[in-house]
């Protein structure tokens, strides 16, 4: 695409990220249906767009349009009706930067690691600025939640991906997993498990998801949004489920690693991110939700000390290895 | 992790992944008709030439939801001379499904084999007054009711058959041991007069499937229409008594002839002192008249 005029070559990558943006999460959210259903026993979706209810996700967008766009009386207003974009977009630019294969890649970033942690956290503003702005007790009861598991989490996410950065010695993604042998799935294997328990924490998917246990506040900072703003949301949750499989492939699975990556490397990424998906789907059923006091022991007790152990080890495999 | 936790998650993770592989459960309704089991209680069909508006039914109801209207009719005599004779008409039969609880107790009392259960259960309306099936649609659901399922192995032989197979008791007691056997088969015995002579198409492909299936039955069933006309013949243990008459719509559509043999015979029978009467109501009460009542419903409807 180098020989392109500069200017689209950006319009036609941006049209390329959002595309992906737009189609990834509904293939995860199908996914999930489809595989949460036959592991229940059931079918799941059959009737939309004919085959195994395919469209089923459309039919539900379609749904989100036509409902009400409602604001609470109470509620502050601006912030309200803005959190479900700041909720989303991180993810966005995050899967930007996430490359497919060396040349299949949104944008290219240097320290482009360090973007996509930065970025990812920017998420969760979106969901206490949703909590703060609903005027509503268990909205800012899910969103506090919701901040403390996020600030509780990156710190193990973080000491995870600094393991892998320091093993391949860059912090650009691409380089990260050109340096990746298969050695890494031991040598990196605690890292992974760190690296996914968090991911999996700052997604709030199950076992994870008190802020949304719907069981004790409702739907967390999400109750008082409806329609297309609810729908939002939805796609961040699968757009982050997207985002962290892709990043988990990609620095701890080798990304495009494998046979022909040549010309199917990006194929591998997204298969390998996929499988990552169905692993956070397969979590979601089999395992039920943590109580909220279980959720910083966790993370301090187990993932903080797991995770700077994984650097140790990383630093000592470097030193010793070179 | 405390202990037990690992295992117990991997547990979990086990027992999903082994469902993913398996068969779901989900019942595609709609698109795939279920399998429902033998006896399933999903409407009740009636034959309406089997009844005698008799009432054992709407009064068995635990919610009255059975509606009987019906007129008695005279019918000429067919002799010179002759006695005039009465039958039971049936107005409307209804059964309101709003109020059914498909207990099935209308059925297990009809003693003319008038009620049935069939499998059919998609008849929801809009309007809940359209729930009360009138006879026409209750009729129409005969065309659903399955054959009554084959015996279990090893089960003793229907009551028909038994007595059927039963030798008559001693000489010249032949129509009185037709008689005791005849009383346990009457409801196989009206429906098999209902196979003779109903024209109607649907029904009558019904009883044949029946007949069909019970083939054991199928002999006593034959006999019994023919002594019935002819009632100085000699009788196989089988034939039927006398006594059951057809239920009314038979008689209307047939000639009123076999009725008054039988109503003969009837009285042969009751000069020759029989005492193995199974409908006591019937001949002690009113002798005379038990025998050309159709169905003897009076009776039974007074009881």
């Amino acid at each position: 695409m180098s020989d392109l005029a500069p200017w689209l070559e950006v319009v036609l990558r941006a049209a390329a990220v959002l595309a992906a943006f737009l189609v990834l999460p509904l293939l995860v959210g199908q996914t999930e249906h489809k595989v949460m259903a036959h592991m229940q026993g059931r079918l799941g979706p059959m009737y939309a767009g004919g085959f195994h209810g395919w469209a089923q996700l459309v039919a539900d967008g379609v749904k989100f349009v036509q409902k009400e766009d409602i604001t609470p009386a109470r509620a502050d207003r601006w912030v309200f009706r803005l959190a479900p974009f700041v909720a989303l977009i991180p993810y966005l630019v995050a899967l930007a930067v996430i490359p497919l294969s060396p040349r299949v890649v949104g944008a290219r970033v240097d320290a482009s690691v360090v973007l996509v942690l930065a970025v990812i956290g920017v998420g969760v503003v979106g969901t206490l600025m949703a909590g703060w702005a609903s005027a509503n007790k268990y909205s800012l009861l899910g969103a506090m939640r919701a901040a403390a598991q996020l600030v509780s989490y990156e710190l193990p996410m973080v000491l995870a991906v600094a393991s892998v950065a320091l093993a391949a010695g860059t912090l650009s993604v691409v380089g990260i997993a050109e340096a990746w042998t298969p050695w890494w799935l031991l040598w990196q294997a605690p890292g992974a498990v760190v690296f996914l328990v968090s991911a999996l924490a700052e997604l709030q998917r199950p076992p994870f998801d008190m802020p949304l246990a719907d069981s004790e506040i409702v739907f967390g900072a999400f109750t008082e949004y409806t329609g297309l703003r609810f729908a939002f949301f939805l796609l961040a949750e699968y757009a982050g489920i997207v985002v962290l499989s892709l990043l988990f492939a990609v620095l701890f699975l080798g990304g495009w690693a494998g046979p022909f990556e040549g010309w199917f490397g990006w194929l591998w990424t997204l298969l390998k991110g996929f499988l990552v998906a169905v692993v956070v789907i397969w979590l979601r059923v089999s395992w039920p939700r943590m109580r909220e006091d279980q959720l910083q022991r966790l993370a301090w007790v187990w993932l903080v000390p797991m995770a700077l152990l994984q650097v140790a080890i990383t630093a000592v495999g470097v030193v010793v290895f070179p | 992790m405390a202990d037990g936790i690992l295992p117990g998650l991997v547990k979990g993770l086990a027992t999903t992944a082994r469902s993913l592989t398996r068969h779901t459960h989900t019942a595609e309704y709609p698109d795939v008709s279920p399998a429902l089991p033998p006896r399933s209680r999903g409407v009740i069909a009636l034959t309406e030439e089997n009844c005698t508006s008799c009432m054992l039914c709407a009064r068995e109801c635990p919610d009255w939801c059975i509606y009987i209207d019906s007129h008695k009719e005279e019918l000429p005599p067919t002799t010179p001379g002759g006695r005039a004779r009465q039958r039971n008409v049936l107005d409307r039969f209804a059964i309101d499904f709003s109020l059914c609880m498909y207990c099935g107790i209308c059925i297990e009392v009809c003693p003319f084999d008038a009620l049935h259960w069939s499998p059919e259960f998609e008849y929801a309306e809009l309007d809940i007054r359209d729930l009360i099936h009138e006879k026409d649609r209750l009729g129409a659901w005969m065309a659903t009711v399955p054959p009554p399922a084959a015996l279990d192995p090893g089960s003793p032989d229907p009551a028909e058959v038994a007595a059927a197979a039963k030798p008559a008791r001693g000489p010249g007691a032949g129509p009185a041991g037709a008689r005791g056997a005849g009383a346990a088969a009457r409801p196989a015995r009206v429906r098999a007069e209902r196979t003779a002579e109903r024209t109607d198409e649907r029904t009558s492909q019904r009883t044949a499937e029946r007949a069909v299936e019970r083939g054991a039955e199928q002999g006593v069933e034959r006999t019994a229409v023919m002594p019935t006309a002819q009632p100085p013949a000699p009788r196989s243990p089988a034939a039927q008594p006398p006594g059951t008459v057809p239920p009314a719509s038979d008689v209307e559509q047939t000639t009123v002839l076999p009725v008054s043999d039988a109503s003969e015979a009837a009285d042969t029978v009751a000069a020759q002192g029989d005492s193995t009467q199974v409908l006591p109501t019937v001949s002690s009460q009113e002798p005379t008249r038990s025998a050309d009542e159709p169905g003897a419903s009076d009776e039974e409807g007074r009881a």
